[in-house]
């Protein structure tokens, strides 16, 4: 957490002319580190929650905190594919899409066309990426507003999904399975290949957004399209760019869902792009772009995560109640934002 | 006027550029793409009393899309959009369902009454909390309508328990499958919809206000339009229709599901709206358009049936058409391909979007 203070963006001057009459409360909402720090402190308070509650289950185990990172990997890595397009003040539906047409592409290919894993990884990514810079592209250079056309991305990939094969391939090759089961050592649990993946791409998402001129030309575009253009920002190239990111993380989360489930299905991953959206939102991003942090959206996915192994811990629950869980929270975290911009403006 | 060279051009561009010139070619295009396939495609012929053929299918079929996407135009109009209408649909059909199962006698006439009055009045609750999150709390319409579309199929999974509730109703099965006068007796619920909502939007101001509400919101307020009650109102009214469909749905096959019902609706529907050429951007709409947009999508599916392309390449269609049509709506495209010749057309008045108004288009919000 001590790594966000280092990013400074743009509404650092905006300090009350008078702050003896600024309370500290309204500091505190005009601070736009307030949801990462109140979505970590959720998530730290459903985790002692839950520990006091099930305690007698295992829940304090090491395992389960890592287990998280293992179960929820692949959502990590789309989630941060969703930051870099939400800060730049896109939205991007085609994730869910992507994701399931990765495993299928893959699973195809290794299963059915016999090509080494090796070579099917690359080519995976490459397609991702190219996806998501033609979208990037039209969007960019057509004026077409990223909903709409990555809700075309989103029909297309599930159609060639369903044109690869309209029933499920499952993975038997042997390098997929062994890679599926290594497990990464760590002293006090372990971890798989997907949540190591997951954590490197999240830490390199975090230098680039926030130690580099592409990661500040993403918040400059999110903040305020005119103002970063007239700043002779290269609009263009920043947005293909950002969606290019975007779907190579879908991707790599395609890759890391095949991974952890080790089968290609045309209805893999439907509606994983309202997860991504929203853990992005929990984390703390603002939706109209151009605030926010990557590290909110890693505390994002771990509550959306948490939610799920409660619920699991609970048992009577039914799995219904995530969905619901995830509404309120989506819904709590707005209201949130809104408070905060609603200060801002005044 | 005077000699007929003269005329045929200027009527031929006065019809093209119609607004609804275009959605209708694409629909009748796509009509008569069936028609080598399956000859007798226009036939409709008496069976039983009722009227069979693939016209009255498609109607039957697209019913519950031409509700939700005629509801969706004037949220779109506003400049907004409604994503939560899929989750609407099923919780419409869960609640309805639910308690017509509960009933002794599942055919009673009140009870079937009030089951579907609980059904739409929960539906204009959501549109209720969708239409307070957009017009009152100022967020974002995206991401407002969002959380019902995720929480929402939760709570419709809730109410049926996250079984499939299978009724047998009589009187409940007419509004999505029955028939009535021989037509499917859903046409006749759309069509009432659709005249009212023409009547509502074009006989009276409300269609203006809605318009200038998205032309600009602050605006319209300054001019002195209500226009946080003319939000409300419309996001309650695309929750109500969304409502209608959603009986329609779990009354054609007797069955609620709360996972699957009006799944990808809200996509269709705002497919449909764009492809009747009203503009995303709002401060325009076409209730025609809408409804030709959705029959041109029941079309396109029905089409890929029975001409033979396997059914799962429906998606890839899909896809393909958004793209084309999103591409012949953007001026910066027609600007790069059909150049200066074009240019001239791209200006005429009837063309959905300009870059003029897409400039000021900011999220205005107070």
């Amino acid at each position: 957490m001590s790594a966000t203070t280092k990013t400074r963006t743009a509404a650092e001057g905006r300090t009350p002319s008078t702050p003896a009459q600024a309370s500290t409360a309204a500091r505190l909402l005009g601070d736009r580190r307030l949801p990462v720090l109140v979505t970590a402190g959720l998530f730290l308070a459903m985790y002692i929650g839950g520990l006091s509650r099930y305690q007698n289950y295992g829940f304090g185990e090491p395992q389960v905190f890592l287990n998280l990172f293992i179960d929820n990997g692949y959502l990590l890595v789309a989630a941060v594919g969703a930051t870099f397009v939400i800060l730049s003040g896109g939205i991007d539906l085609s994730v869910g899409s992507l994701i399931g047409f990765t495993t299928m592409f893959t699973a195809w290919l290794v299963e059915r066309q016999g090509l080494p894993l090796l070579l099917v990884i690359p080519l995976a990514l490459g397609v991702g990426a190219f996806g998501g810079f033609l979208m990037g592209y039209v969007i960019h250079n057509f004026e077409i507003q990223p909903f709409i056309v990555t809700l075309a991305g989103l029909f297309l990939f599930r159609g060639l999904c369903l044109v690869i094969s309209k029933e499920s391939i499952s993975i038997s090759d042997s390098t997929v399975s062994s890679m599926a089961q290594t497990r990464v050592p760590l002293g006090l649990g372990e971890l798989s290949i997907g949540a190591v993946v997951a954590l490197v791409v999240l830490a390199a998402a975090f230098y680039i957004l926030h130690y580099t001129r592409f990661g500040r030309r993403v918040y400059a575009i999110g903040g305020n399209e005119q103002s970063a253009l007239l700043m002779g920002l290269p609009l263009g190239g920043t947005k293909i760019a950002v969606y290019t990111v975007s779907g190579f993380c879908s991707a790599l989360a395609g890759l890391l869902f095949m991974l952890y489930i080790q089968s290609g299905d045309p209805l893999h991953a439907v509606g994983m792009e309202l997860d991504a959206i929203a853990a992005v939102v929990i984390g703390g991003t603002l939706l109209t772009g151009g605030s926010g942090y990557v590290l909110g959206t890693l505390f994002g996915v771990l509550v959306l995560g948490l939610i799920k192994s409660i619920i699991q811990f609970e048992g009577t629950l039914s799995s219904w109640w995530t969905k619901i869980a995830t509404g309120v929270l989506l819904c709590a975290f707005i209201l949130i934002q809104r408070a905060m911009t609603a200060r801002k403006q005044t | 006027m005077s000699t007929p060279s003269a005329t045929t051009p200027a009527r031929w561009r006065a019809l093209t550029h119609h607004h609804l010139f275009w959605p209708v070619a694409v629909l009748v295009a796509l009509l008569l793409v069936n028609v080598p396939f399956t000859p007798d495609f226009f036939a409709i012929r008496m069976a039983d009393g009722h009227l069979y053929g693939s016209l009255v299918s498609i109607v039957l079929f697209g019913s519950p899309l031409i509700l939700v996407a005629v509801g969706m135009t004037l949220v779109i109009a506003t400049g907004g959009i409604d994503l939560s209408v899929g989750a609407v649909v099923a919780i419409t059909g869960a609640l309805t369902c639910s308690y017509i199962s509960d009933q002794a006698d599942q055919n009673a006439l009140a009870g079937v009454f009030l089951a579907m009055g609980i059904g739409l009045v929960a539906a204009v609750v959501c549109g209720l909390w969708n239409g307070f999150l957009v017009a009152r709390m100022g967020i974002q319409p995206i991401i407002a309508t969002l959380i019902i579309m995720v929480a929402g199929r939760g709570v419709a999974q809730l109410i049926t328990d996250g079984q499939i509730i299978t009724i047998n109703s009589e009187p409940y099965k007419l509004i999505g499958g029955g028939y009535w006068l021989t037509l499917p007796f859903s046409i006749f619920v759309v069509a009432a919809v659709v005249a009212v909502t023409v009547a509502l939007t074009r006989r009276t101001a409300l269609g203006l206000l809605v318009e200038s509400v998205g032309g600009n919101a602050e605006a319209s307020r300054l001019v002195g339009i209500r226009s946080m009650r003319i939000k409300i109102m419309v996001y309650m009214f695309c929750a109500l229709c969304a409502g209608i469909a959603g009986l329609m749905i779990s009354s054609n096959t007797s069955a609620a599901d709360g996972n699957n019902a009006g799944l990808w609706i809200e996509l269709d529907a705002i497919l449909a709206v764009v492809i009747g050429g009203t503009s995303l951007l709002g401060g325009r709409f076409s209730i025609g358009g809408t409804v030709i947009g959705a029959l041109v999508i029941q079309t396109l599916t029905t089409t890929i049936y029975t001409i033979g392309v396997p059914t799962q390449t429906n998606l890839v269609f899909k896809a393909a058409v958004v793209i084309v049509v999103c591409l012949l709506q953007s001026p910066k495209f027609r600007a790069k391909v059909f150049g200066a010749k074009g240019r001239a057309r791209v200006t005429a008045p009837a063309e959905p979007a300009t870059p003029a108004d897409a400039a000021p288009k900011m999220e205005v919000s107070r």
